[in-house]
């Protein structure tokens, strides 16, 4: 297992740097959308390595951060039904709800299970102690993970296993950047795009960026050599005054993305009108559901008298309302940074995290506290 | 004990009669006192020891078994320490939970200063639990105090109901020898080098790739091991040792944190000297875990002054546990790190992190990454989780 130390050469790195550095005339914004990319840059130091030249600002990309509070309070609610386990993936678990987190009920006893693949529920549904168990995954991601639930859901039927439920969080990486394009609002010249999303979708889906919005928009892997190979593309476009969708992470993604992941998502899911975003509110047709004809999969479906009454209550602001002090929302916009909110490593930290950029390790503000920089 | 008729552990085993005496003299004993080099195959309780009703170890001294308590000669200056084992899975790549709990209180004792002599061995097993199991794990714990020539002089053991332990949990205290007194995590001072004795991370990751659920294929194998010749070399060697830790749960991180916080001095490491295993690295990066918060139970980590560091440095190359022993950094006054580096230019520079009131910080430790900015390598937190994607 070599690779890792291939797109990190010190010396590669260099003289990237320094072609950045010749070739950016002004200090250039680009928001990386990926937590991932967020955490690499704050890892390697490349926002303080570029400082003069790069100004990075981190986007909607972390899919922990930007799960509204009500959804992880429908998981806790699931959870509470006798004869349920509720599985989720290991980032997923310290997230608060309102008042508590995934983590927090298994250690009051409820049946919370992490798991490190979705085909892991298989083994968990066919353990004949869990027979009469109900085993509901809480299914979150972008279109990077959303094939694995629907190859869990594939293989499911196949195996006319009738003890798996799906609570169906997958959002859409498009309608975000669209929202915050949209706003008018905001500094970004050109966007890193998620390399692990497009390996699936293919480039295509950021089309709008170059053509509606004339800006740029580079794919990026996550390797430091691969950020900068991205910084550069940017700095590049702009030079040349031509937006476009450029690809810097050749050796996994092609311009049309896994064709069979995308049959296989298009089987079993459909784009829900509107999914609330953590910090953004509502954002129109940005969110997955199972299709009708799988209702029967569905949490949300089979589960709905026991979420009527948690809905009200979100409805009417009683629950899933977010402190007024953090800036989460304005972060994710690429409006501010995690240092700029009053209560970023006071009364917000790993520890104790007030806002969702701070839960979650993708999460810039966990990025920010947890890579201080000197 | 008779494996055909007990393969498994039965809450009557820990009820104090027969089956505890059967338990004890057949696996336990035996395992640990056994001419047959502990293999566990028995069947009576005269069997397991010498003729007088003392066990021998290694080294000659002497045990009376089955007394209350162990009545030992006491050195002028003892460290006395105790820790627990609960590891799963219990049996890993270069080691189990026996190998574990005798290396590890070995450790605690032999980062004192103090040659270890004596443990006691507390079991706490769930019923059902394999005896094949228990024989491995005994046998695990027979050839690790053997070869620190440390001696079980005194122990327990307790069955409970299925499902309220995991498998079997594991508690030794130790006592040792005092040869070499004074270390102390207070003697740290600015310019302090700190060297590490090996490859950190190993045992975190070995175990975590190999747990329930992940079952990564990946070749990382426990640096499980006992340090006192190690570190007796070192402090036998005539170096001036400010302090010495093994570094276990939340491994370098946490080690250097806590010697930055209890000294008052910032601690001053650089990433690309310090030694990982690539195979580590890897498993880290696929994970998002950062390898110098992962736990080792084989490594030591000395405070030394500058004076003796390559002296120092030698000695634990020179020894089998310390061939990939580095030099890794040093104590500094506050904010007064690598002035003599090609890093320090970036000091301050940072655009995130509020660099002027992080300056603020006393006790902290900075990490020289491998572009050269330098960054807060924090204090481990909450539960290992991986990351989504």
């Amino acid at each position: 297992m070599e690779l890792y130390s291939d797109f990190k050469r010190k010396d590669d790195i260099s003289r990237l740097a320094s072609i950045i550095g010749s070739e950016v005339k002004k200090p250039v914004n680009i928001m990386e959308i990926c937590g991932g990319h967020t955490h690499s840059i704050m890892k390697y130091g490349l926002n303080t390595l570029l400082k003069d030249k790069i100004n990075f600002l981190h986007g909607p990309g972390c899919p922990v951060c930007v799960m509204p509070l009500k959804r992880i309070d429908e998981a806790i609610e699931i959870a509470d039904s006798p004869g349920v386990i509720l599985a989720a993936y290991g980032d997923m678990m310290r997230v608060p709800g309102t008042d508590s987190s995934l983590i927090k009920e298994r250690a009051k006893g409820k049946d919370v299970r992490m798991i490190y693949s979705p085909l892991d529920i298989i083994k968990i549904a066919e353990d004949k102690n869990n027979k009469d168990k109900k085993i509901v995954f809480f299914a979150i991601g972008f279109e990077t993970t959303t094939p694995m639930t629907a190859a869990l859901l594939e293989e499911v039927i196949a195996r006319r296993i009738n003890n798996v439920l799906f609570h169906v969080n997958h959002v859409l990486v498009p309608p975000p950047i669209n929202a915050i394009l949209d706003s008018g609002d905001n500094l970004i010249d050109g966007f890193i795009c998620p390399g692990h999303v497009s390996v699936m979708t293919g480039s295509g889906i950021y089309a709008d960026i170059p053509l509606k919005y004339k800006k740029a928009a580079v794919i990026a892997g996550f390797e430091p050599y691969d950020i900068l190979s991205g910084a550069l593309l940017i700095a590049r476009q702009i030079n040349e005054g031509r937006p476009a969708v450029e690809i810097a992470y050749k050796r996994a993604v092609k311009e049309g993305g896994n064709k069979k992941a995308q049959t296989l998502v298009d089987k079993y899911f459909t784009i829900r009108d509107e999914f609330e975003w953590r910090g953004f509110g509502n954002i129109p047709k940005s969110g997955l559901k199972l299709r009708d004809e799988f209702k029967n999969f569905d949490a949300e479906y089979v589960f709905k008298d026991k979420l009527k009454e948690l809905r009200l209550k979100s409805e009417s602001g009683q629950r899933g309302k977010e402190n007024a002090a953090c800036k989460c929302g304005e972060i994710l916009k690429g409006k501010c940074k995690p240092d700029d909110c009053p209560l970023f490593g006071k009364a917000c930290n790993p520890e104790n995290p007030v806002g969702a950029c701070m839960v979650s390790f993708e999460g810039a503000c966990a990025a920010y506290y947890k890579y201080r920089n000197f | 004990m008779n494996k055909k008729k007990y393969e498994r552990i039965l809450l009557s085993h820990g009820g104090g009669g027969k089956e505890t005496s059967e338990l004890i003299g057949g696996i336990i004993f035996n395992g640990l006192y056994g001419r047959n080099g502990g293999s566990g195959d028995l069947h009576g309780l005269h069997n397991r020891h010498n003729d007088s009703g003392f066990a021998v170890n290694t080294s000659g001294q002497k045990i009376k078994l089955l007394d209350d308590a162990a009545v030992l000669k006491s050195p002028q200056n003892i460290a006395f320490t105790t820790d627990s084992f609960t590891v799963s899975p219990i049996f890993f790549k270069g080691g189990d939970i026996g190998k574990l709990s005798v290396a590890g209180t070995v450790n605690d004792l032999s980062v004192m200063g103090a040659k270890p002599l004596f443990l006691s061995l507390g079991l706490i097993i769930e019923e059902g639990f394999s005896s094949e199991d228990l024989i491995k794990i005994i046998k695990g714990i027979s050839q690790e105090a053997d070869k620190t020539g440390v001696m079980v002089v005194t122990g327990d053991t307790k069955v409970v109901p299925a499902g309220k332990a995991d498998g079997i949990f594991i508690n030794t205290s130790g006592i040792g020898e005092v040869l070499y007194d004074g270390l102390s995590v207070y003697n740290i001072t600015p310019g302090d080098i700190i060297i590490v004795s090996g490859n950190v991370g190993d045992h975190g990751a070995a175990v975590m790739s190999q747990r329930e659920g992940m079952e990564m294929d990946v070749e990382i194998e426990s640096d499980c091991a006992s340090l006192w010749d190690m570190i007796n070399a070192v402090l036998g060697g005539g170096i001036t040792v400010s302090a010495i830790r093994d570094a276990t749960r939340g491994g370098l991180a946490a080690v250097l944190n806590e010697w930055a916080m209890a000294a008052g001095v910032d601690i001053y490491v650089e990433e690309d000297k310090i030694p990982v295993n690539g195979s580590v690295r890897g498993f880290c990066e696929l994970l998002g875990f950062e390898p110098y918060q992962l736990a080792c139970e084989g490594r030591a980590v000395f405070a030394v002054k500058p004076e003796f560091a390559e002296k120092a440095l030698n000695i634990l190359k020179s020894h089998p546990l310390g061939k990939n022993a580095r030099i890794i950094g040093t104590a500094c006054g506050n904010n007064n790190f690598g002035a003599e580096t090609e890093g320090a230019g970036q000091a301050g520079g940072g655009r995130n992190g509020n660099g002027q009131e992080l300056k603020k910080l006393k006790g902290k430790v900075i990490l020289k990454g491998i572009y050269g900015v330098n960054r807060l390598l924090d204090y481990p937190s909450g539960e290992l989780l991986p990351r989504i994607c």
